[in-house]
């Protein structure tokens, strides 16, 4: 069955208060996951006050803040600061998103920051993304052709052609979109998640590609890709505004067609 | 404890080669049944007051008796195509496959109760 709550030792409890430094004025609280995989303890929300005079504008920024003034022990991923490599994909007050281009002003109240949902976490707010790329490296994406490449020039494409993969070669695979998936939640075992779809179609869509047969027959499959339901929830978690559900949907007209 | 890497249990056991067929006639009985309904929900209300008898005649009419058992297919099988997607969903493993098989027996078996009480009043018996 579905699992509606949490195991027992993933049960979140109270963590530790962190309040802001003396004299602070202009104060956020965030309360944080956190969980260390070798004290065998369950996990917790710790809760800090930034002081918000000493903090840059974003959720990243307070991440920032924590780790270098009140707590190192915290751990989280980053690395461009700038919405481009996806590294910081965590869940912000119930939404995911990316901690580097989500404003703390646009969050309200207390900042609850927790890792994406559903996904094994290794620890604090690093989730373990190696099903996740497992699950990419499936749909095989790359350019796959049986013509061999021009000598000394590149594999031509029209500017109307190149314009079919607009909306689709964007996608950081920073997994906002497939992580708030419920049905990911339920069967991400087998249904490859609106991420992957959604790169899957970058290659089907991409005119110099010749496998498109080979990878429709691939994805043919109730759970690889008939587990999306048009919840949306893809769509409006993606950090980047790219539309997952209406690959799929892309996808799915394609299989038919091919047979109707 | 498994050490098969990530890409092989993603890999699994292939592709089923399957689903289009499911997904496409989910929706071609769901436009089916829009019309279907309409025309049922027009009837009804033309009948409203009607007695047992005066609903039973209207019923018997070959026109309506033929509509009515199209009208009763679709639905059934729109619902157990719906209900296996259900099942898909929220049932794994052994529990998964007597959900399906038992969905089949029963939308079997209602499904025939139906088509037969129509076709009871249509012949009069």
């Amino acid at each position: 069955m579905a699992e509606f709550s949490l195991p027992a030792n993933s049960k979140i409890g109270k963590g530790k208060a962190h309040p802001a430094a003396d004299g602070a004025t202009n104060t956020r609280t965030f309360k944080v996951y956190r969980w260390n995989p070798d004290d065998g303890q369950n996990p917790r929300m710790d809760t800090y006050e930034v002081d918000m005079d000493e903090c840059g504008p974003m959720v990243l920024d307070a991440l920032g803040y924590i780790k270098n003034i009140i707590d190192p022990t915290l751990t989280y991923r980053r690395s461009c600061r700038e919405g481009v490599c996806g590294s910081c994909s965590m869940n912000m007050n119930g939404v995911n998103g990316l901690a580097c281009t989500t404003a703390i002003e646009d969050c309200k109240g207390t900042i609850s920051i927790t890792p994406l949902p559903h996904m094994e976490v290794i620890k604090d707010l690093v989730p373990d993304f190696k099903h996740f790329y497992a699950q990419y490296a499936s749909i095989k994406p790359w350019m796959q052709t049986e013509t061999p490449t021009p000598t000394g020039k590149e594999r031509l494409q029209s500017k109307e052609e190149r314009e079919k993969i607009d909306g689709y070669y964007e996608c950081i695979l920073c997994a906002c979109c497939s992580t708030s998936c419920p049905s990911y939640w339920w069967n991400g075992d087998k249904y490859l998640g609106p991420a992957i779809l959604l790169q899957a179609y970058r290659w089907l869509a991409d005119s110099r590609d010749e496998n498109t047969g080979e990878r429709l027959d691939a994805l043919e499959d109730p759970f690889r890709l008939y587990r999306c339901h048009t919840i949306m929830n893809c769509a409006n978690a993606c950090p980047k505004g790219l539309n997952p559900a209406k690959a799929i949907a892309e996808i799915k007209k394609m299989m038919l067609e091919r047979q109707v | 404890m498994s050490l098969k890497t990530p890409l092989g249990h993603v890999r699994g056991l292939g592709s089923a080669k399957s689903g289009t067929h499911h997904w496409w006639l989910q929706r071609v009985t769901a436009i089916g049944m829009l019309l279907l309904m309409i025309w049922f929900v027009v009837s009804l209300i033309g009948l409203r007051g009607a007695s047992f008898e005066e609903a039973t005649a209207w019923i018997s009419q070959p026109l309506v008796s033929v509509i009515m058992l199209v009208l009763i297919g679709t639905a059934f099988y729109h619902m157990r195509l719906g209900i296996q997607v259900v099942i898909e969903d929220y049932l794994h493993g052994a529990l998964r496959i007597a959900g399906i098989v038992a969905l089949n027996f029963g939308t079997a078996l209602l499904s025939a109760a139906c088509l037969f009480s129509v076709l009871k009043i249509a012949f009069g018996a």
